[in-house]
């Protein structure tokens, strides 16, 4: 059995670990390219939003590889990804691929579930392996969202930021060539020491929330990298969603880390008052967060078409004029025109640095010596 | 007396004469805006989002009409589930959130939550706390809401006569309505429908297929079992309750002799039709189908000449079946 599964932003890092350690062979999706791209958007529903379109992109590239199962998760809706695993898997045959499909459907925070789904993937191997292998597993997932924290932070400081982003994939890929802890904490703790001796420069620094759905915030992919393209302008990003926080929210039950998801949902009450599937509750609610926090702006991302994203930016308005927090949104389509995504966000980021200087105007006045 | 406004669009076209039968009955005035108009639409296209699908944009059109009016009330619904385990979609879960945040000066909104997919008592819960609006006797506001449910009943029966929705609803309201013509296609119709009845969002199309000859058969029209029978042979049930009603209805016309051709309305931008288009066109066998998408744009000549085209097709390929050899060679 030769097993492969989706990508989304490193989360390819942990799950190849636990695959491994199920004893599984694994052919890890490739990084998403252009072709990758080409290929979903070919075979895919035209209306479709793009994470099944780079999915389908990922299937076809490994299938041709010689995959022979495929791992997927499932859903009970309302938002589409729950329908997901079934278009694919019958364009897939449609087109004369054989294949087995392994669908982890959401357990409902029954955690017992979905370690028994995750136990019968794994052939011949004890309870204890597994357990190991789900333990070191996080262990991989927690390092890999240490450094991604850590990029987005320094991201937005250091003055050569190419150096940032070549020191963050040179760790990104010891972590993942790791076999044991040791030398993944090694991988982390030397990567993060090279980070942090980087010089940095003395321009003005924006806060940005970034929130929206949780595929286009993870993958750069799905994006265009604008998570790091923010970095590049001097601003720090924190998104509203990590992997390892919604695991715990939403598979954990909120049992292994402290959560603030309860507080995430009672913010988004007098604007947003009932769930509407995907993150829509939790865009608005982070908004306010984040507004709350004193952010300079809130970007909201998501795919062409999502549905709750959509509800949460016909709110998102109200919200910015109560709290006075620039929003803006960006819909994601296999469109690649870059030029245009990275005009708008320097017209935001040019916009919030305005806004700054002004609130500040006394403190820039006195460095200038005109006062 | 007391006036509620209900919105002429979404679910007014399944559910008006529950809704109304049971306001009146507890002694308040229901005012609906008008049937959909280039004014309300253009009103929608406004105020809505732009990345919203039609017919919610035209909801907001309804709703800015209705609030010119002197209302009370007005009723906008949070519809999250009809039935078990399903969904509506999430923006009808959304929809009285987002007019309160971008409509101004709405009247005071009624947005009790209709969820049925877990249990059915939280419902009789909102009913009674609706009713106490305007009485507080619970036994007239139970017997409004089984009055509504019968009238409700009753019109769904009119619909399996062969009437659209919104036929039905003119039928149920007095006006008499002529469907008979001369037919010699049957045509499967299908779509949400809130977009296929809105004479205006579908650009009339159940009447443009009529006039062409057509027979027009609608998931209403159709044995509910035989829906639900069809559907389930899907690998995993659809959550969507419409989404299912449309798989189970298409595989059903895809088994019946008497249909030539099926033709599925679906909207720009609908997340679950994107997906249920796709599984539809993969898992019919033996009929023609035909997918339109429709959006805010009135160019009809393109949605014309597609339909005659796809009747023409039916009527070619049945005299094919036939054996009839063209005379004209």
């Amino acid at each position: 059995m030769k097993i492969t599964f989706p990508r989304m932003g490193n989360t390819h890092i942990p799950i190849k670990a636990l695959l491994q350690g199920l004893k599984l062979e694994v052919i890890p999706p490739l990084p998403i390219s252009k072709k990758t791209m080409e290929l979903g958007v070919k075979y895919s529903p035209e209306y479709a939003c793009l994470p099944l379109k780079i999915n389908m992109g990922n299937f076809i590239e490994t299938l041709d590889q010689g995959a022979d199962t495929i791992l997927m998760a499932g859903g009970w809706g309302p938002c589409r990804f729950g329908y997901y695993a079934q278009v694919e898997r019958d364009i897939l045959k449609d087109l004369g691929y054989q294949f087995d499909i392994v669908i982890l459907e959401a357990p409902d925070s029954r955690l017992s579930e979905l370690f028994k789904q995750i136990k019968k993937l794994g052939k011949n191997v004890s309870l204890f392996e597994v357990c190991k292998a789900i333990k070191f597993a996080w262990y991989k997932l927690n390092t890999v969202e240490q450094l991604e924290k850590k990029l987005e932070y320094i991201l937005a400081r250091v003055a050569d930021k190419n150096a940032a982003e070549k020191v963050y994939n040179n760790g990104l890929d010891a972590i993942d060539k790791a076999g044991c802890y040791e030398e993944v904490a090694f991988a982390l703790r030397s990567t993060l020491n090279k980070m942090e001796k980087l010089p940095h420069h003395n321009r003005i620094l924006l806060k940005i929330g970034l929130v929206g759905e949780i595929y286009t915030i993870l993958e750069p992919a799905a994006n265009y990298n604008i998570v790091n393209y923010l970095g590049r302008l001097d601003g720090e990003v924190i998104r509203s969603i990590y992997t390892t926080d919604w695991i715990n929210d939403h598979l954990l039950g909120g049992k292994i880390k402290k959560s603030n998801h309860q507080h995430i949902i009672n913010c988004a009450k007098p604007y947003l008052n009932y769930w509407v599937g995907g993150h829509g509750q939790e865009s608005v609610g982070s908004t306010v967060d984040f507004a709350q926090r004193n952010y300079h702006g809130v970007i909201q991302i998501g795919p062409m078409t999502c549905m709750p994203e959509i509800v949460a930016q016909s709110v998102l308005g109200k919200v910015s004029d109560e709290y006075g927090i620039p929003c803006m949104t960006m819909y994601f389509d296999e469109h690649a025109g870059t030029g245009g995504i990275y005009t708008r966000l320097e017209a935001f980021m040019d916009m919030l640095q305005r806004r700054v200087m002004e609130h500040n105007k006394h403190k820039f006045d006195l460095v200038a010596g005109r006062n | 007396m007391k006036r509620v406004g209900i919105p002429h669009g979404l679910f007014y076209y399944y559910y008006y004469p529950l809704w109304k039968t049971f306001f009146n009955s507890l002694g308040a005035e229901v005012v609906t805006s008008p049937a959909t108009n280039r004014l309300i639409v253009d009103a929608g296209i406004q105020k809505a989002v732009d990345e919203t699908c039609l017919p919610i944009k035209v909801y907001f059109g309804h709703v800015f009409q209705l609030c010119q009016q002197n209302l009370d009330y007005i009723f906008i619904p949070r519809l999250v589930s009809i039935e078990a385990k399903s969904y509506i979609c999430p923006k009808f879960m959304g929809v009285p959130d987002m007019i309160k945040a971008t409509i101004p000066g709405l009247p005071p909104v009624i947005d009790i939550v209709i969820d049925l997919s877990k249990t059915d008592k939280l419902l009789k819960k909102d009913i009674f706390q609706l009713g106490r609006l305007f009485t507080r006797d619970n036994k007239a506001i139970r017997n409004a809401y089984k009055k509504g449910l019968q009238e409700y009943y009753f019109c769904r029966a009119l619909a399996g006569q062969g009437y659209t929705m919104s036929e039905a609803i003119q039928v149920w309201e007095g006006t008499s309505q002529d469907i008979t013509g001369e037919y010699d296609l049957n045509l499967g119709l299908l779509g949400h429908g809130y977009s296929l009845y809105d004479e205006n969002i579908s650009m009339n199309i159940v009447n443009k297929v009529r006039a062409m000859g057509c027979r027009v058969h609608l998931p209403e029209t159709c044995d509910r079992k035989s829906i639900e029978a069809e559907a389930a042979t899907i690998p995993k049930r659809v959550f969507w309750t419409l989404g299912r009603k449309m798989v189970g209805s298409a595989l059903h016309m895809d088994k019946r002799k008497d249909i030539d051709g099926m033709i599925y309305v679906a909207c720009f931008g609908c997340g679950p039709d994107s997906l249920i288009g796709e599984i539809i066109e993969r898992k019919i066998k033996n009929k023609p189908f035909m997918l339109i998408t429709i959006d805010e744009h009135t160019g009809e000549g393109g949605l014309v000449t597609r339909l005659e085209a796809f009747c023409d097709m039916l009527r070619r390929r049945r005299a094919s079946s036939e054996n009839n050899i063209s005379s004209h060679g």
